[in-house]
């Protein structure tokens, strides 16, 4: 039971993780195609100033349950995904310092350096987190001493590929919605032009997605036994259209929470898909890492199911209260402030 | 190439990269949180423009310590996963709730306190450093804990081959752990207090902000030197846990090979590993270490000889850093004690401020060396007499290993530079004039 339980929190914590910093990879992905001035540059840099670092620590968070509640699992999967993961980490880097470094200089060299970093700092851990998490769904090669047979290529199969597309697509439009939100006059109208143009490179994507899961994967093993589910990736398709159809009213909040939801339950797809495995090998199911036979003893999950149930609800309520403060556009007077990026 | 070399050195240069930025993170958020207090107190906008010019260097050095610390976390799995599955019970635990209960609330409190100037009450904005302050220290005790857990391993059984966690009290609140943890915050609090003075004293010596610098100055005098007698304190007691603990680091630690009673102190050691002996010991004080590490004149010491060479760690090493750092330690008293005697006339203590200036890389030396004392004197376990460091590798290719170590390095030497750049342009800048 307690297994179960961390199985779908684990999940959990990782598709608020991708739906969080997700529009930050999206605005970073889109920064070179919709910003044309200094300035308008600075409005994408500041519209996700003061959340990026909070959105990222669901990253160390989402690391570090899955130490704690698998570590064989963790242990596992991240050594068998050594490079992507490193790779990941790197980006990760020179996104945070290109955020923070921009603009402490006003040269025009040394701020579009940070902007090229800015994007592979995006655009890469977007589309290798999609890579990875589709390998996950249709298996992991490696062997009975743990030990990953393949290389940074095996995992850039075409599956792969499509799932690291989608999460980009997915993190794009939020991404724009979340500019339009914060932005004013021209990159206002381009980022909306930009959330519906690329809304429907994302259907095409989730369509391609989820008819390739059913061949590539077991993913619908699980929903066919209990169509009830099936729930799931209904929510999915009525918040992706539900995406659309604020976008074109101009509710870009509710555009943002639509495409939010979209994110959070395409994630949890896979994830209840993978149920009970965490981790499976495709070179024989027997070796697939499990919620069962990973897991961490029963006190340990005890413990750590007290934490989490009592800290992330405040996390979650700070968090939004953060997000309350400044709800507001990046206006004039915060670019003209020290305190800016 | 040998994976398990080349990930020791990796976890090696990237816990001390990292550790170049996290203590002045602990240290500094504190300084500028009373900052900010005097000034919601006094309502002296000097204390603001303190607040936000020390606030700019925390921020440009709190971001590469973020980005180091998640590959930290990453590197148990990625590197050491047979560590990882073993201790993972434990171990994992603990840094998970690391992040749960205090590094959320420090990223997401530091974001609000930089961009939210102009959106709270001075009083709600001063609260949000404290908050970073705190939930930074408070993180800190966590990774301390799960650190002192590697060192001495407590409220587990050996179960299902691994090790399972049987008393969650005990491992988060040892004795070992608390001491490590006041002796290493302190640390971080002399290493921001020196910091402070240093960059004060730059531009006190050439007459710049003279007032904004001296309270500058001052504030981080007092701070230092209440802690820098801290940290000596501290380090006594968590020096005679190590004896009690880990005995052979604490001979390591002072070179000392034969297990004799009432054994003397000598201020200057030669060792010599290869024949276990050291070449020379002069200036002794007799009986001085037995009542160092145990606080009885007349106490036995165990000497190196008595483990097994494999159960050894390296001895040059561990007793160089050893000593370094202690003789560090004292010297930050000295320093703050003379600042002390001098906090009314700074301004004509030229010489004292140069050497005040110059001293800001001390106190990190000091806390690198402190690190490399209590890992390498842990060697050759990786969790103290339960897992050998050997045994806890991945088994992952040593070339894949390399190629990341040559990207770590040259990544984490240019961010290096980077960082140091804005910091020391920024600090050269001084403050926004009025």
């Amino acid at each position: 039971m307690l297994e179960t339980i961390w199985f779908l929190l684990w999940g959990l914590i990782w598709a608020i993780y991708f739906t969080l910093d997700g529009f930050d990879f999206g605005l970073g992905t889109l920064l070179p195609f919709v910003a044309r001035t200094d300035k308008e540059k600075r409005v994408v840099y500041n519209s996700m100033g003061p959340f990026w670092d909070g959105n990222e620590v669901w990253l160390i968070t989402a690391g570090g349950v899955t130490f704690a509640a698998f570590p064989t699992t963790y242990a596992v999967m991240f050594s068998t995904l050594y490079t992507p993961l490193l790779l990941i980490l790197f980006t990760l880097i020179i996104r945070a310092v290109s955020l923070e470094f921009r603009n402490k200089i006003s040269s025009p060299s040394w701020k579009s350096f940070w902007d090229a970093c800015l994007f592979i700092g995006s655009f890469c851990p977007a589309l290798l987190f999609g890579v990875a998490f589709a390998n996950i769904f249709q298996g992991i090669p490696f062997d009975a001493n743990f030990i990953f047979q393949g290389n940074l290529l095996t995992l850039l199969n075409p599956y792969g590929l499509v799932g690291g597309i989608l999460f980009v697509a997915l993190f794009l439009v939020h991404g724009a919605i979340w500019l339009a939100i914060k932005s004013d006059g021209a990159l206002h109208r381009r980022a909306k032009a930009t959330a519906s143009g690329l809304w429907i490179f994302l259907l095409v994507m989730a369509v391609i997605f989820l008819i390739y899961s059913w061949f590539a994967t077991t993913l619908y093993k699980n929903y066919l036994a209990n169509p009830v589910l099936f729930v799931l990736p209904l929510l999915t398709v009525v918040a992706l259209l539900l995406t659309r159809f604020f976008i074109a009213g101009e509710s870009f909040w509710k555009a943002w929470f639509a495409s939010g939801a979209t994110i959070l339950t395409a994630v949890l797809f896979g994830v209840v898909g993978l149920f009970p495995n965490l981790f499976p090998s495709s070179i024989d199911p027997a070796l697939s890492l499990t919620a069962f036979n990973s897991s961490s003893s029963q006190l340990t999950l005890t413990i750590m199911l007290g934490v989490v149930i009592v800290m992330v609800p405040i996390v979650i309520a700070y968090q939004t209260w953060a997000y309350y403060l400044f709800r507001g556009k990046v206006d004039e007077a915060m670019l003209a402030s020290k305190e800016s990026y | 190439m040998d994976p398990i070399f080349l990930s020791r050195l990796q976890f090696a240069a990237t816990t001390l990269f990292h550790f170049l930025f996290v203590p002045l993170t602990l240290g500094l958020a504190i300084i500028v949180a009373m900052m900010e207090t005097r000034y919601v107190q006094t309502g002296n906008p000097e204390y603001k423009r303190m607040t936000k010019f020390w606030g700019h260097l925390f921020l440009i050095n709190f971001v590469v310590g973020v980005v180091t610390g998640i590959t930290l976390e990453f590197q148990f799995g990625t590197n050491w996963s047979r560590y990882s599955k073993y201790v993972g019970d434990i171990f994992g635990s603990i840094l998970a709730i690391e992040a749960t209960v205090a590094f959320f609330m420090e990223s997401t409190f530091l974001a609000v306190w930089f961009f939210g100037w102009n959106k709270l009450s001075p009083k709600m904005h001063a609260a949000c450093i404290w908050i970073v302050a705190i939930s930074s220290n408070v993180s800190a005790y966590w990774i301390i804990a799960a650190n002192a857990w590697m060192q001495h391993p407590v409220g587990y059984e050996i179960r299902n081959g691994r090790a399972e966690l049987t008393d969650f009290i005990a491992v988060v609140t040892q004795p070992y752990a608390i001491t490590n943890y006041l002796h290493t915050i302190f640390s971080g609090f002399v290493i921001g207090g020196f910091f402070v003075m240093g960059i004060s004293a730059y531009h006190l010596l050439r007459k710049n902000e003279v007032s904004f610098f001296t309270k500058s100055f001052r504030m981080a005098l007092v701070f230092s030197l209440i802690f820098s007698v801290g940290v000596i304190f501290m380090g006594d007691l968590n020096g005679k846990e190590m004896s009690r603990l880990q005995p052979e680091k604490t001979a390591a630690a002072e070179a000392h090979w034969e297990t004799q009673k009432g054994v003397g102190f000598s201020m200057l050691v030669i060792p010599d590993e290869r024949n276990e002996r050291n070449l020379v010991e002069m200036f002794t004080i007799p009986k001085f270490l037995s009542f160092l590490t145990q606080g009885d004149w007349d106490a036995e010491v165990k000497g190196l000889k008595s483990w097994p060479l494999e159960d050894r760690p390296p001895v040059t090493l561990v007793f160089a850093s050893f000593r370094i750092m202690v003789g560090l330690g004292f010297l930050f008293v000295l320093l703050t004690v003379i600042g002390f005697l001098k906090r009314n006339k700074l301004e004509s203590s030229p010489l004292y401020l140069r050497i005040m200036l110059y001293s800001i890389p001390l106190p990190y030396i000091a806390a690198l060396l402190g690190w490399i004392v209590t890992e390498v004197g842990r060697q050759p376990w990786i969790v103290y007499q339960v897992l050998r460091t050997n045994q806890a590798a991945s088994p992952i290719e040593g070339s894949q290993v390399a190629v990341s170590l040559a990207a770590f390095i040259i990544v984490y030497t240019l961010l290096g530079f980077v960082a140091f750049f804005l910091m020391a342009r920024h600090a050269k800048n001084g403050p926004e004039p009025v």
